[in-house]
C-alpha cells in the first residue's frame, strides 16, 4: 500500500509519542507538497522533507493531512491537526487566526509573462487594469489588487494558472519564486521579468495558545538551520536564493545543484504520447484512483441512505394533520434545497464545533450530503405519492386496512415506479456531488484527479480516466434502477406477463 | 335491520345549505335497493357519510348492529371505533371501480382477506377465485386490471368487496359506465349475491335499472321523499313529474 508506505517512511524511532500531524494541500503543487509525477503514489516536496526533519527534531511521527489550501488555517483551527505546514505566508491576516514560527523560508514574488510578448506587462505600474493570475488569499493576490491589476485567482492547481497564461488568457503571472521555478522556468514559452515585485516569507502555523507547541517548532526550526539541513534542503530542491541566504544569516550565496529540480524538470519535458500513458502510466495510478473511488462510493451510499430515510419521514410529517410538524418538514426542505451544498457542508464542519459539536471529516462530509439530498428525496416522494389517485386510498380504507396498510400496500407501491427515475438521478448527481467533501479533507475521485493532474500536468488523459471511474460507479445503479422500474410497473404491459 | 339511516345532517363548509337535510331511511337484511336521485340530492354524500369517507355532524347510521354517531354527538376517538368496526361489515363498489392497478384481478380480491383479516393465502386465493368465477371470470384471475373490459373491471371490483364477507354492499352509479348488455350483465350478477346474507344499496339516477330491483328509495334534496316497492314508487315519480 502506497500510504503505508509513506508512513513507514515518514516514521521516526520514537513509535510511542502521538504523531505530529501537519496539514497541507496536494493539489498545491511543486515544489511543496505534490504527487510524485514519476511515483504518483508517493508524496514528495521539500515540505514534506522539512516536516520529516521537524518531526524527528520533535520526536514524533510525522503525518500529513490534506485538505484544501485556503481551508488548511481554519482545519488547524478546528484541531484536524498539529500545524499547517504548505507554504503559509508570514502576514498579519494570518497571525489573527493562528500562531507562527519563526520563518523557514523566503523568496521573491516573480513575475513571468510570454516569452517575446512586446503587450506585457513588465513594471508594477503597467500592471494595473491587466489580467494577472495568481493563487487566492496569497501575498501576490495582494499585491496585485494594491496595484490595481485585474487579478484572477485559481482555486486548482498553478499549473492552470500558467496554462491560462499560455492560452493568452491571462497577460502575467504573478507567484512565489519557487513556483515559478517549478512552473515557469521548465517551459521554454514563458519568461521571467526582472524586477521587484515584492518579498515573501513562509512559516508554520500552529493554533493559537499552542505556545508549547510553537515553541518545540521554533526550536527544531534553529537546530535545523544551525546544522545545515534546511540549506541542504533548499539546494537540493534548486530553492536556495539570496532571499533564503539573508533569511538565514549566510555569508554567500552560491546555489549547488538542484538533483530535485532537475528530477522535476524532466518529468515535465514533452508529454509522452496518450496511448503510451494508457500502457504504461495509468495502470500504475490505479492503486489511488480505486482509493478515491472507494471513498466517493462508500460516501455517496451512506449519504443516499440517510436521505432516503430522511426523505420518507419528512415527507410523512408533511402530509401529516399537525400542521406545525407538516410546517417544519416544508421550511426544511426549502431550506436546504435553497442553500449551497458547500455551506452546508462547510458549516456542519467548521461551525458546529462552535456550539459543541466536532464532527470526524467523513461523518460531517456523509451528513451534509444526506442532509441535503433529504430535501430533494421528500420531493419525489410528495409528488410520487400526490400523483396517486385518490381513489385508491380510500378504496383500500373502505375495504379496512389502515393508512399504513393503505399507504404499504396500495399507494406505496403505485408511488415507487414514478419516484424511482427521479431518485436514479439524485443518486447520480449525488455520487458527483460527493466531491465536495474534499474540503473537509478527504481525497475521493475528484481529488485524487486533482492532484495527479497538476503534478503530472496531464489534465486531459487523466481527466478521460476519472470521467470512466465516475460512469464506472453510476452505471451499475441505472440499470438497477430501470430494473426496479420495470418490476413496479409490470402491470402496464399491454399483455399478461 | 342490516342498514338503518336516522337523521343524518352533512353540512359542507362554505355551502349555505346542508347537503342532507336530516336523512332517515331502513333496509331489511338480504334487501336489493335502489337509492335514487338526480345529482346534487345527495346520493355520494350520503354513500361517503356510510362509508366513514366523509364525516356527518348529526343522527346516526347504523350498520348490521353497529351505530356510528354524528361528529357533534360523539367523540372522535368513539367514532373512529365505531367506523372501523362499521369498515368490518360494509363494503363500496366505486363507480370508477378503482381497481389495485399494479395487483392482478386475484390479488386485488385476495390484499385485503390477507391483510386486514389475517387470512391465511391458500384460504383467501381459494375463496377469491369461487367468488371470480361465480361472477364469470375464471379466465381471468391472473391479468392485471388494465387488460380487462369496463364490465370485468365491474366484477372484479365487486368480488373484490365480497370477499370481506359484507353484511351491506353498496354500489356507486354501477350502470353508468355500461351499454344495455352489460347493463343486465350487472344486474345478473347483482341478483347472484347471496341475497340471504347481503343487504345491496345500488345508488343510481337509472330509472330503469332501479325498476328492476326489490325496494326503491327516492332522494330529493337531501332528505328521502319516497320509499316502497320498485313499481309504486316510480309510479308516484312519474305522477309527481309533470
Amino acid at each position: 500500500m502506497p500510504l503505508t508506505a509513506l508512513l513507514a517512511a515518514l516514521a521516526v524511532a520514537n513509535a510511542d509519542a502521538p504523531a505530529w500531524r501537519w496539514g497541507a494541500d496536494a493539489q498545491g503543487g511543486a515544489p511543496y507538497v505534490f504527487l510524485d509525477p514519476f511515483e504518483p503514489n508517493r508524496l514528495v516536496g521539500f515540505e514534506v522533507e522539512l516536516a520529516q526533519a521537524l518531526g524527528t527534531k520533535l520526536g514524533r511521527r510525522a503525518v500529513p493531512v490534506l485538505g484544501p489550501w485556503d481551508k488548511l488555517l481554519e482545519l488547524l483551527g478546528r484541531g484536524d491537526f498539529d500545524a499547517a505546514l504548505n507554504g503559509i505566508e508570514v502576514a498579519d491576516e494570518k497571525r489573527r487566526v493562528a500562531l507562527l514560527s519563526t520563518p523557514y523560508f523566503a523568496a521573491p514574488e516573480v513575475l513571468t509573462v510570454r516569452r517575446g510578448d512586446t503587450a506585457a506587462p513588465r513594471t508594477k505600474e503597467a500592471l494595473a487594469g491587466r489580467a494577472v493570475g495568481t493563487l487566492p488569499g496569497s501575498l501576490a493576490e495582494r499585491i496585485l489588487t494594491g496595484l490595481g491589476a485585474d487579478v484572477k485567482t485559481y482555486e486548482g492547481g498553478q499549473d492552470e494558472i500558467y496554462a491560462d497564461l499560455k492560452l493568452g488568457r491571462l497577460d502575467a503571472v504573478l507567484l512565489d519564486a519557487p513556483v515559478a521555478r517549478y512552473y515557469a522556468d521548465v517551459d521554454p514559452s514563458f519568461e521571467r521579468v526582472p524586477g521587484d515585485f515584492g518579498h515573501v516569507q513562509y512559516a508554520v502555523a500552529l493554533r493559537l495558545g499552542d505556545d508549547t507547541g510553537l515553541a518545540a517548532v521554533n526550536q527544531a526550526l534553529a537546530q535545523l538551520q544551525a546544522d545545515g539541513t534546511l540549506r541542504a534542503l533548499f539546494e537540493r530542491w534548486g530553492l536556495w536564493n539570496e532571499d533564503v541566504a539573508a533569511l538565514e544569516g549566510a555569508a554567500n550565496f552560491r546555489p549547488g545543484p538542484a538533483p530535485e529540480w532537475e528530477r522535476w524538470r524532466s518529468a515535465v519535458g514533452a508529454p509522452r504520447p496518450f496511448f503510451e500513458r494508457v500502457r504504461d502510466v495509468y495502470p500504475g495510478l490505479m492503486p489511488l484512483f480505486a482509493k478515491g473511488a472507494g471513498l466517493t462510493l462508500v460516501t455517496s451510499l451512506l449519504s443516499m441512505a440517510l436521505a432516503i430515510a430522511l426523505g420518507l419521514l419528512l415527507v410523512a410529517a408533511r402530509r401529516s394533520n399537525r400542521t406545525p410538524l407538516a410546517l417544519a418538514a416544508r421550511a426544511y426542505v426549502e431550506v436546504f434545497r435553497g442553500t449551497p451544498l458547500l455551506v452546508q457542508l462547510l458549516v456542519i464542519y467548521f461551525g458546529l464545533p462552535e456550539l459543541g459539536l466536532k464532527l470526524s471529516p467523513f461523518v460531517a462530509g456523509v451528513l451534509a450530503l444526506g442532509l441535503n439530498y433529504a430535501a430533494a428525496e421528500a420531493e419525489n416522494y410528495r409528488a410520487g405519492l400526490e400523483s396517486v389517485p385518490d381513489g385508491q386510498r380510500e378504496a383500500a380504507l373502505v375495504l379496512g386496512l389502515s393508512r399504513w396498510q393503505a399507504l404499504r400496500h396500495v399507494v406505496g407501491p403505485q408511488a415507487a415506479r414514478l419516484a424511482i427515475p427521479p431518485m436514479t438521478n439524485d443518486f447520480i448527481a449525488l455520487l458527483k456531488d460527493s466531491s465536495l467533501v474534499s474540503a473537509v479533507t478527504l481525497t475521493e475521485l475528484t481529488k485524487t484527479y486533482g492532484s495527479l493532474a497538476n503534478s503530472t500536468r496531464d489534465h486531459l488523459g487523466l481527466g478521460l480516466v476519472v470521467a470512466l471511474w465516475y460512469l464506472a460507479l453510476g452505471l451499475p445503479f441505472a440499470a438497477l434502477a430501470r430494473g426496479a422500474e420495470r418490476y413496479f410497473g409490470r402491470h402496464l404491459a399491454k399483455e399478461p406477463s | 335491520m342490516t342498514l338503518r339511516v336516522q337523521g343524518v345532517v352533512r353540512h359542507h363548509a362554505g355551502n349555505a345549505e346542508a347537503t342532507l337535510k336530516g336523512l332517515s331511511f331502513e333496509l331489511p337484511k338480504g334487501t336489493l335497493a335502489a337509492l335514487l336521485g338526480k345529482s346534487g340530492a345527495g346520493k355520494s354524500t350520503m354513500l361517503r357519510c356510510v362509508m366513514g369517507l366523509e364525516p356527518f355532524e348529526e343522527g346516526l347510521i347504523e350498520i348490521d348492529g353497529v351505530v356510528v354517531r354524528g361528529t357533534k354527538e360523539v367523540s372522535g376517538a368513539e367514532r373512529a371505533k365505531a367506523l372501523a368496526e362499521a369498515r368490518t361489515r360494509l363494503g363500496l363498489v366505486f363507480q370508477s371501480f378503482e381497481l389495485f392497478p399494479h395487483l392482478t384481478a386475484l390479488d386485488n380480491c385476495t390484499l385485503a382477506p390477507v391483510t386486514v383479516k389475517r387470512e391465511a393465502r391458500g384460504e383467501a386465493e381459494r375463496r377469491a377465485k369461487a367468488l371470480l368465477e361465480q361472477l364469470g371470470l375464471s379466465e381471468r384471475l391472473h391479468v392485471f386490471p388494465a387488460q380487462l373490459s369496463g364490465g370485468q373491471k365491474q366484477r372484479v371490483a365487486i368480488a373484490r368487496a365480497l370477499a370481506m364477507e359484507p353484511a351491506v354492499l353498496l354500489y356507486d352509479e354501477p350502470t353508468s359506465a355500461l351499454d344495455v348488455a352489460l347493463r343486465n350483465e350487472v344486474l345478473q350478477a347483482l341478483k347472484r349475491v347471496d341475497a340471504a346474507h347481503v343487504t345491496q344499496v345500488v345508488v343510481t339516477h337509472d330509472l330503469a335499472f332501479a325498476r328492476e330491483l326489490e325496494h326503491v328509495c327516492v332522494l330529493e334534496n337531501g332528505r328521502v321523499v319516497q320509499s316502497g316497492p320498485p313499481a309504486d314508487v316510480l309510479r308516484a315519480v312519474a305522477e309527481r313529474q309533470p
